[in-house]
């Protein structure tokens, strides 16, 4: 079959073949899709941070000087709704997987195409309710929705913000659905299971979570609201109710739902490794299965998140020691994406450099997840400021480093556009230093006894110097994070154009032309090799331009 | 693949039951039955009514691939994943 041709010449392409509004609205290509949820999540990114600015030039000062308190409860409470529920959980998905895991395994688009579009309007309407409850005066529950606070004592906008977070989770249930069915059903002929790239195996993953824990969110919010409206005693102890019974249902879902963002980000970080090693990854099975090892004991652990909340001390300790075991497969990851580039041919491109920034950053916020997996340190710690140092970490440092590193490999092939390279090395130096100078003092702040979500600290001035700096890490954190979004726009009209394979990497998604045609391949292409068959590549990764 | 088709009947039938049991459950509801017993009345109809739903609503009763199985085994896994993590603090926390 020849590549069909548009009439003014140029080759026919996802982003070419039709034009207007409603050929996006009403699209089912998953690779429009993938750019529709790019669009929305990053527009969500940029207002989630905008608090985040707000929330750090508050605590530049000790005292309660910029905003009021209720506004501050506000500001926090939405950067973590927005950013959790906006950005950080659909952003890998339903962008790059939405782009990458049909081409990956060699189908034309995702089981479900309507059911994706679907999951987009889902995700735009959810994000409508939020963006009415922002506009409309807020709310202030703190991003967790605790009980009886969110159902009795606050006169905020608690209703519609639950109502959003339930409506985007479907959204986020009927992704992983089609991912789960898509990855059974679609794979080209010879796409085995164990030829599977890990992205795929990482989607997959995330996918069992979306499906088995979503749901459980969706019911608790759901009684919280019904809560609120009806009184209906459920949570609330003066109801008849046990206030705890939501913080296990809502950290049932929201600890796995660390791993919906950061299984992803694993599998970019696998890819893009391979590729600038010109290795095959360490411990293939090994990876797989330490992505599905993740996924499935990431669900046992959630009640590390109540030790000082009253449950038993017989539960606490189980917990504790449950929490421990999902310390083994990361490990696996970390050991084995270093043994990947052990005696590997390296090469520093910026979505390299984004990898390796996973793997420090993520290794340090898992390794201060230990520290409050133990008992005896949690309490001394839950509540400070180290506990949102360790989860930004993993949030931040792990998922959005990956996810911008995965934006910088896939984005010729996205755009059909290079990226400035010297800008994107640029942009990637200022995240990882803004990101330290932001976090790594939230520590140090947190052990010193400073509590989250304290609006003035002027009972404790020694905090200030902390504060300061981590404001001023937070600033350069946004230039780094503005650069790429100014730079990517840019080579759409002006950036070189992109070859096939510009990295010289391996998988089937470099094998077909960039942007890809509407759908992806002329002809099933047939697998006949193994995932990251880097020693059968000869031609290194091209000098930078 | 061949697909079961079930009658309109059946499921016209299904959905009354799942109203009489909604019916049942609003109404033992406003009965004080000695101890837990307006609880377990009330979580065996629901999960009669989760049952239907699943198996007629769903097709799992007519699905032979081993897939939906599987899927139906994790399901309910999971869920004996909640109900006894959570148990673990509730059959040991001190109630004082």
């Amino acid at each position: 079959m020849a590549t069909a041709v548009l009439e003014s010449g140029e080759r026919e392409t996802y982003l070419n073949k039709e034009y207007g509004i409603k050929s996006w609205l009403l699209t089912v290509d998953h690779k429009r899709i993938a750019l529709l949820y790019l669009v929305s999540i990053t527009f969500f990114f940029f207002i989630g941070g905008f608090f985040a600015l707000l929330i750090r030039l508050e605590l530049l000062t000790p005292a309660g000087d910029l905003v009021q308190a209720d506004t501050y409860n506000k500001l926090f409470t939405m950067h973590g709704q927005v950013m959790v529920f906006f950005f950080l959980i659909p952003a890998v998905p339903a962008v790059l997987g939405n782009f990458l895991i049909p081409i990956m395994i060699g189908a034309k688009d995702l089981a479900f195409p309507r059911v994706n579009l679907l999951s987009w309007y889902l995700y735009i309407i959810g994000g409508a309710l939020m963006l009415y409850t922002i506009l409309n005066g807020g709310v202030d529950t703190g991003w967790t929705f605790y009980t009886p606070l969110s159902t009795e004592f606050l006169n905020t906008h608690v209703v519609t913000a639950g109502l959003a977070i339930f409506v985007a989770g479907f959204s986020s249930i009927l992704t992983g659905l089609n991912f789960v069915v898509t990855t059974h059903r679609m794979r080209a002929p010879g796409m085995t299971w164990s030829r599977l790239p890990l992205f795929v195996w990482a989607h997959y993953a995330t996918s069992i979570i979306q499906l088995l824990g979503t749901p459980v969110l969706a019911i608790t919010l759901l009684l919280v609201v019904c809560e609120r409206l009806f009184h209906l005693g459920i949570f609330n102890p003066a109801l008849g109710g046990d206030p705890l019974l939501f913080q296990h249902l809502f950290w049932f879902y929201s600890h796995p739902a660390v791993y919906i963002m950061i299984l992803p980000g694993m599998g970019i970080v696998s890819e893009i490794v391979c590729c600038f090693s010109r290795k095959r990854i360490f411990g293939y099975t090994a990876m797989a299965l330490a992505l599905l090892g993740i996924a499935v004991v990431g669900f046992l652990v959630w009640a590390h998140h109540m030790f000082v909340a009253g449950i038993s001390l017989y539960a606490a300790m189980i917990f504790s020691l449950l929490s421990y075991f999902v310390a083994v497969p990361s490990a696996i990851k970390v050991f084995n994406w270093t043994s990947t580039m052990y005696k590997g041919s390296i090469t520093y491109q910026t979505p390299m450099l984004y990898a390796f920034g996973f793997i420090g950053l993520f290794t340090m916020g898992g390794l201060t997840g230990l520290f409050l997996a133990s008992l005896g340190i949690d309490v001394h710690v839950t509540d400070t400021y180290f506990v949102v140092a360790h989860f930004h970490y993993i949030m931040v440092g792990g998922m959005v480093m990956a996810y911008l590193g995965g934006m910088h490999f896939w984005w010729p092939k996205i755009s059909g556009r290079m990226y400035p390279e010297g800008w994107g090395r640029l942009a990637a130096l200022l995240v990882f230093v803004g990101f330290n100078l932001t976090f790594f003092p939230q520590f140090i702040l947190g052990y010193m006894g400073m509590p989250r979500r304290y609006w003035d600290y002027s009972h404790s001035p020694e905090f200030q110097i902390l504060n300061v700096l981590s404001t001023a890490g937070a600033t350069v954190l946004a230039v780094g994070y503005v650069l790429p979004m100014i730079y990517f726009l840019w080579s759409m009209r002006y950036g070189k154009p992109a070859p096939d394979n510009p990295w010289n990497a391996a998988g089937l998604e470099w094998m077909v032309p960039s942007p890809p045609p509407t759908f992806n391949f002329e002809e099933q292409p047939v697998v006949t090799w193994e995932a990251y068959n880097y020693d059968e590549i000869k031609e290194e990764v091209p000098v930078a331009q | 693949m061949s697909e079961h088709v079930s009658s309109l009947k059946l499921y016209i039938g299904i959905w009354i039951t799942l109203l009489i049991g909604t019916l049942v459950t609003v109404l033992v509801a406003g009965v004080n039955l000695p101890g837990p017993l307006n609880a377990v009345v009330a979580l065996t109809i629901a999960t009669i009514k989760a049952t239907l739903v699943v198996l007629f609503f769903m097709h799992v009763k007519y699905a032979h691939d081993k897939i939906t199985k599987v899927v139906i085994v994790a399901a309910l896994f999971w869920l004996a994943i909640l109900l006894a993590l959570s148990m673990a603090d509730y059959t040991t926390r001190l109630w004082t």
